[in-house]
């Protein structure tokens, strides 16, 4: 089975896609980070953020429409954790009824600031891992002196994330053509088993990956080679630092 | 035969973690340049057998590989020696590109960055795959999993090949053609499969196991030969002759083609 849902546009070819993967992660998470640390009522350091991530997304050619449904996928967790603010905060300002509710001016701007700090940061994001691929990802990771822990955690997440997929699809498959249906509990009963039977194979697998790393010499350690291609281009890339800084103290 | 032996495997037995036993009792003599089949019904413990030569179990008794006894303190040594290839390639490739993939043992070996690329660059074009550093193993094709599975061994230049069921999963002509790559590697192969035309292409002796034992261990012609050994293990032998003969008449027109 073949599967895209991971690094479907990240093999686009841009000058960003070329950029070296250490560059862009830094930009990235320079971007989160000067969102998350602004004040909400900078609208204008918030707008302008959106709009530098809006052009890199122009000039990596990724469809703008797709990648906005992508940020929108994780808002609502956010939007249903924040919405209830308004209604609960008791302080700053005069509150004004909606609908028969009182809702408070502070409260509102909480809700706000953490809709669009999410947004800006997953946006980020989105835009990293759609125009890096997963390996270059991991390696510009490991060459920023990640811990490796997580640089390996992340690399097999990456690898056997999409046979676990396929797994699934294939025990979903063998259950729906005996007929799947019925009660309500009795349908959990077996979504239950299917999890139980998906985390043994899961652990079996593991064991056998890791017989596999010994078979090829495999101490505990993992040894990367390494190969850095840093140049002009990621120079300029890191522009972008100055300018975020600078436009955080000027209006943050 | 009177090449160096280079696996000595005696009185060996092994029993699983939860109590049955894997194997019993089995000696196993490997020459260098040999190629030698382990067949038998599935549960035989030929899969078993197969783990013991490079350190993967280890079980009671002894095992030698090119004069050093399979234990705890050179395992490293050894699994340089002894590639394993294991019947699943989504266990084997575990590396998000084909590169690391196969550049992960020789990494492992300690080799210099120039030596691993020169190594992986090889035992990719060893197996027709060349072009495909890049490319992640879940977007390849059965077929091609089992050649960069078999790459990543190839890529440590291990004097013996251990292959668990090499053609399990490929359709007849992908079957075929990895069957003819693996004929043209030149170490020593010790090869588990069900497949008779793979053990004829191949090897030149058969080793029959069942229930942990090693029943037989016969040359290519003598199994071919004993019509009542290949009923007991449900092969057919009219067919086994049958396509025998064909493979030595390929043979004869290969060899006079060349």
């Amino acid at each position: 089975m073949k599967h895209a849902f991971l690094d479907h546009h990240s093999r686009i070819d841009s000058p960003i896609h070329r950029l070296d993967a250490k560059a862009k992660i830094i930009v990235f998470f320079a971007f989160i980070l000067v969102g998350v640390s602004s004040p909400p009522s900078s609208f204008s350091l918030f707008a302008l953020l959106a709009v530098g991530l809006v052009t890199m997304t122009l000039v990596a050619r990724l469809p703008l429409g797709h990648m906005m449904k992508k940020v929108l996928i994780v808002l609502p967790f956010i939007f249903f954790v924040a919405l209830s603010v308004p209604f609960i905060r008791r302080d700053g300002g005069e509150p004004f009824a909606f609908c028969g509710l009182s809702v408070s001016r502070s409260g509102l701007l909480i809700l706000w600031n953490a809709l669009a700090k999410a947004s800006l940061g997953v946006f980020s994001i989105i835009l990293l891992y759609s125009t890096t691929t997963f390996p270059k990802l991991v390696k510009g990771m490991e060459q920023l002196h990640l811990p490796r822990v997580f640089t390996v955690l992340f690399s097999f997440m990456y690898r056997y994330s999409f046979i676990l997929v396929d797994e699934v699809q294939r025990m979903k498959r063998a259950r729906d053509s005996r007929c799947f249906g019925g009660a309500w509990l009795w349908q959990v009963r077996t979504i239950g088993h299917m999890v139980g039977t998906l985390f043994v194979r899961s652990y079996h697998r593991g064991e056998r990956v890791y017989l596999a790393m010994l078979s090829r010499g495999y101490d505990g350690t993992m040894h990367v080679m390494d190969s850095d291609r840093f140049g002009k281009k990621e120079g300029v890339f890191l522009l972008w630092i100055p300018l975020l800084l600078f436009l955080r103290i000027i209006l943050g | 035969m009177n090449s160096e032996k280079i696996v000595e495997i005696k009185h060996l037995s092994y029993t699983y973690p939860d109590g049955r036993p894997g194997l019993r009792d089995v000696d196993l003599d490997v020459f260098r340049h040999e190629s030698v089949a382990i067949l038998g019904p599935n549960g035989a413990g030929k899969s078993t057998l197969l783990y013991h030569l490079n350190g993967t179990l280890i079980g009671n008794g002894t095992v030698r590989i090119l004069g050093m006894s399979v234990e705890r303190g050179n395992l490293k040594e050894i699994r340089g020696r002894v590639g394993l290839v294991f019947q699943n390639p989504e266990d084997q490739l575990f590396c998000p590109t084909v590169f690391e993939d196969v550049a992960f043992g020789p990494v492992n070996m300690g080799l210099e960055k120039a030596e691993v690329e020169r190594r992986v660059e090889r035992a990719l074009e060893t197996m027709g795959l060349k072009g495909f550093e890049e490319r992640s193993a879940h977007h390849l094709s059965e077929g091609e999993k089992k050649r960069v599975a078999l790459a990543t061994v190839l890529a440590m230049d291990s004097e013996i090949l251990a292959l668990d069921e090499p053609t399990d999963n490929l359709d007849p002509g992908g079957s075929r053609a990895f069957i003819e790559q693996i004929r043209r590697i030149p170490q020593t192969k010790v090869i588990v499969t069900h497949h008779l035309s793979l053990v004829m292409e191949l090897c030149e002796r058969a080793i029959l196991m069942d229930e942990g034992r090693k029943i037989e261990d016969v040359p290519l012609e003598g199994l071919i030969g004993n019509r009542t050994l290949l009923e007991s293990f449900s092969f057919d032998a009219d067919l086994a002759q049958w396509m025998y003969e064909r493979v030595k008449a390929s043979r004869v027109i290969n060899k006079s083609n060349k």
